[in-house]
């Protein structure tokens, strides 16, 4: 396994909508409320725990957006690393396993 | 020793009848007078027992409000709640304050409500009656609702509100869901006006958020800043996630079936002219913007939402 391979899920704490292209999450646990614009929406929406992050940035985000990949892969880890910090992303270098609603 | 008698008294605000039991004569007479426009004679769908302990202060502690099992249990310093989902039945400890009082029920609604697809709204509501071609009066009356921070505006709208128009609250709107979009509801809960709301209700044609500026206008609110400002408002208390999932689902609903705007307004009574004229023909489109050339590929923004009871 490279390294640098990172692997996202979305935590159970969280409520999430889709609304105008853009998601809205709420942390049920400490009430923080983010909207994310549709590209950070496509990492959020592929966290599955098991696609490497590499791999979600190739092809959800470099296929569809015009952007540059390093500079795309340094905003997503940037991104990733600020979300989990606040509880709405888990973070591993090992596969995750979706967890259960509380 | 047989236990004393309790008395009951129905209150029924948001059209959910809830039966408010003690054994204390000076309580009860307390809840029927704080409560006088809504009382009410029908069959309860909950009951609440109160038990009254040593006179405390209100306390300014964060409430707690956590799920166990079938029970919700609402602590704060002043009083001590539980309350079961599944036989509609609870009981409180609390002492005779009336603003002790009014928090338990603020929170027990919020639950129920919550659950039906409605919320409570830290905004104050006034029932407009337009003017009627036919009749010179309409007896079509469209709620209004005003919104925001504290210190935004809200008792201020209604002190400057013209006579004709019914006050539902100056703090906490009650708000459900009906097959022609959401009504409001008024509410015995007074903010700095000191005065409950009147006892009726109308469909929602518009909520505004309020901010003090040195005209008046109305702007229009992207979905999500709507959504956004929505959940700021909206009380909630508990850190449970199925509860969570379920304001945000409603909000974004409330955000797709009634006109929200940003008003700004100057404080005098003018700003109701502004209200009145306010067209609630809504054609909001959920259409993204799509930008694919963005400055910063993952831009978002994040914001605490408050809890207060």
């Amino acid at each position: 396994m490279p390294e640098n391979c990172i692997y996202i899920a979305r935590s159970s704490t969280i409520a999430a909508r889709a609304l105008a292209g853009e998601m809205m999450i709420m942390n049920s646990a400490d009430s923080t409320f983010f909207t994310l614009n549709e590209v950070a929406t496509a990492i959020f929406q592929a966290a599955d725990g098991r696609t490497p992050l590499r791999e979600i940035v190739r092809d959800r985000i470099c296929e569809q957006f015009d952007v540059d990949p390093e500079q795309a892969q340094a905003d997503a880890e940037q991104f990733v690393t600020e979300l989990s910090g606040h509880g709405i992303l888990l973070v591993s270098n090992q596969p995750l396993a979706p967890e259960a609603p509380r | 020793m047989m236990a004393a008698a309790r008395k009951v008294a129905c209150v029924e605000i948001g059209g959910i009848p809830i039966a408010l039991s003690t054994c204390d004569d000076g309580f009860l007479d307390l809840l029927r007078r704080r409560y006088d426009g809504f009382l009410s004679a029908s069959r309860p769908e909950f009951e609440l027992e109160f038990d009254l302990t040593r006179p405390l202060p209100v306390s300014d502690d964060d409430v707690r409000v956590r799920r166990e099992g079938d029970e919700w249990l609402l602590e704060r310093g002043d009083f001590r709640a539980r309350w079961n989902l599944r036989t509609g039945r609870g009981s409180v400890r609390q002492n005779a304050n009336p603003y002790s009082l009014d928090s338990v029920l603020r929170i027990l609604h919020s639950l129920i409500v919550a659950g039906r697809g409605g919320f409570l709204l830290h905004a104050a509501s006034a029932i407009c009656r337009a003017p009627s071609a036919s009749f010179g009066a309409s007896f079509n009356g469209r709620a209004y609702l005003f919104s925001g921070v504290s210190g935004a505006g809200k008792t201020t709208m209604t002190r400057l509100a013209p006579p004709d128009i019914t006050l539902l609250t100056d703090e906490i709107s009650y708000l459900r869901p009906g097959p022609d979009g959401y009504s409001a509801f008024g509410t015995p809960f007074a903010g700095e006006l000191a005065k409950a709301g009147e006892n009726c209700t109308a469909p929602v044609a518009a909520l505004f958020f309020l901010e003090q500026g040195p005209v008046n206008r109305v702007d229009e609110l992207s979905p999500t800043e709507a959504v956004r400002r929505l959940m700021r408002n909206i009380l909630f208390f508990a850190e449970d996630q199925a509860l969570v999932e379920m304001l945000l689902a409603t909000a974004c609903d409330f955000v797709a079936r009634v006109p929200i705007r940003r008003l700004t307004f100057y404080p005098d009574a003018r700003v109701w002219d502004l209200v009145r004229d306010f067209d609630p023909s809504f054609d909001r489109k959920f259409e993204p913007a799509l930008d694919r050339n963005l400055d910063r590929a993952f831009a978002h923004n994040l914001q605490e939402v408050p809890k207060r009871a």
